[in-house]
């Protein structure tokens, strides 16, 4: 009996340690993030910036986790950058990736002074969220794509379809 | 003279979409700012040419339901406490649209505005029309007006400061800065900043 019970225990005990593992939420400053969005040679990058407070961005959302879904095969991924604060982390961010089991890589970008960086994503780019970009694979053409406001999944994927080409 | 027709068409046609571009993205520092009457919570309407005493204006685009903006509020009391009594209030303008966030609407302005004690006016942008002209984006977005002449002229356009979450962790107060560099006569040095905030709910 005790043996069930430990063993019950042990299992319960890795699952909450999975379940966590799952929903990590990496904390990254402006230079990593930096070097996570470099071009790469066989993957096109879509970075999506939203908040867990912002409509908008969660009304879209959708639409990247289809685009992971269905061209993450394909050498597209994507990765969805949390702007929320970072005091937010454990009580709002992560609750919510959990909760609504994305499947994207998330993350949480403290990038210090957004006048500082903002500009390095995109000279277009007011700071207003949602906002996307995507990183063309290295060789090909070379500028970013941002835009800023929403996204459909059918846009998104008018915007990458030209970078998949050979 | 072939070319000289080259030359004049290359120059009207730059010109007219420099023009464009520029129409399209609002105001930019230099710019003359217009004046505008919109409600306040107050239930006046309010215009800037009814600050007689004013030397120029601290303009707000803030809304009531973004996080930023409410991370805010505390500051932009301080700014109109601070700097109204030297001649630069504190003008704030909801834009949002109340459909796409029902937060936002007049009535809940009315009472952010009681539950804070908003010592400065708060009006209402329902046509959006002044948000568009301005060029703002997002909430917050500050554009600071001095008074030249009877023109009204955009000295900086951005962010309060440089720590929305923190603001017992703030380096860079823009705004504070910029007011200093106006009120001795020059220029402020950093005129532009770029900020996170949400994005103003446009009407569909």
């Amino acid at each position: 009996m005790k043996r069930i019970v430990c063993s019950l225990l042990f299992f319960l005990c890795c699952g909450q340690i999975f379940a966590q593992k799952l929903a990590s939420v990496p904390v990254v400053t402006f230079e990593q993030f930096e070097a996570l969005i470099q071009p790469s040679a066989d993957t096109v990058k879509v970075i999506n910036f939203w908040a867990t407070w912002c409509k908008p961005c969660v009304a879209e959302m959708p639409s990247f986790e289809r685009l992971q879904k269905e061209y993450g095969t394909k050498s597209v991924a994507v990765m969805l950058v949390s702007l929320d604060f970072k005091r937010d982390l454990e009580k709002r961010v992560m609750p919510f990736v959990r909760g609504r089991k994305l499947q994207s890589r998330v993350l949480l970008l403290d990038g210090g002074n957004p006048n500082a960086w903002i500009d390095r994503v995109s000279k277009d780019w007011s700071g207003a969220i949602p906002a996307t970009v995507i990183i063309p694979r290295s060789g090909g053409m070379k500028t970013r794509i941002f835009h800023e406001g929403e996204l459909t999944f059918d846009s998104l994927v008018t915007k990458i379809q030209p970078l998949l080409a050979k | 003279m072939k070319s000289l027709f080259v030359f004049i068409f290359a120059l009207v046609f730059t010109g007219a979409v420099a023009n464009t571009v520029f129409a399209a993205d609002g105001y930019s520092v230099g710019s003359a700012a217009r004046d505008f009457t919109l409600k306040n919570v107050d239930g006046t309407m309010v215009s800037l040419k009814n600050y007689s005493d004013a030397k120029g204006f601290i303009v707000v685009f803030t809304c009531n339901h973004c996080p930023f903006a409410k991370a805010y509020e505390e500051r932009i009391i301080a700014l109109h406490k601070q700097f109204a009594p030297k001649g630069y209030p504190v003008v704030a303008i909801n834009p949002n649209d109340t459909k796409a966030s029902p937060e936002d609407s007049f009535e809940n302005m009315v009472q952010r505005a009681k539950d804070k004690k908003f010592p400065f006016a708060y009006v209402f942008d329902d046509t959006q029309e002044i948000a568009k002209t301005y060029g703002a984006t997002r909430t917050p977005h500050i554009y600071l007006l001095k008074k030249n002449a009877e023109k009204l002229e955009v000295a900086y356009i951005g962010a309060i400061d440089d720590n929305s979450e923190d603001a017992k962790a703030v380096k860079e107060k823009y705004v504070e800065s910029a007011l200093a560099a106006l009120m001795s006569g020059q220029a402020p040095a950093v005129n532009s900043t770029k900020a996170i905030g949400c994005t103003i709910k446009w009407k569909k």
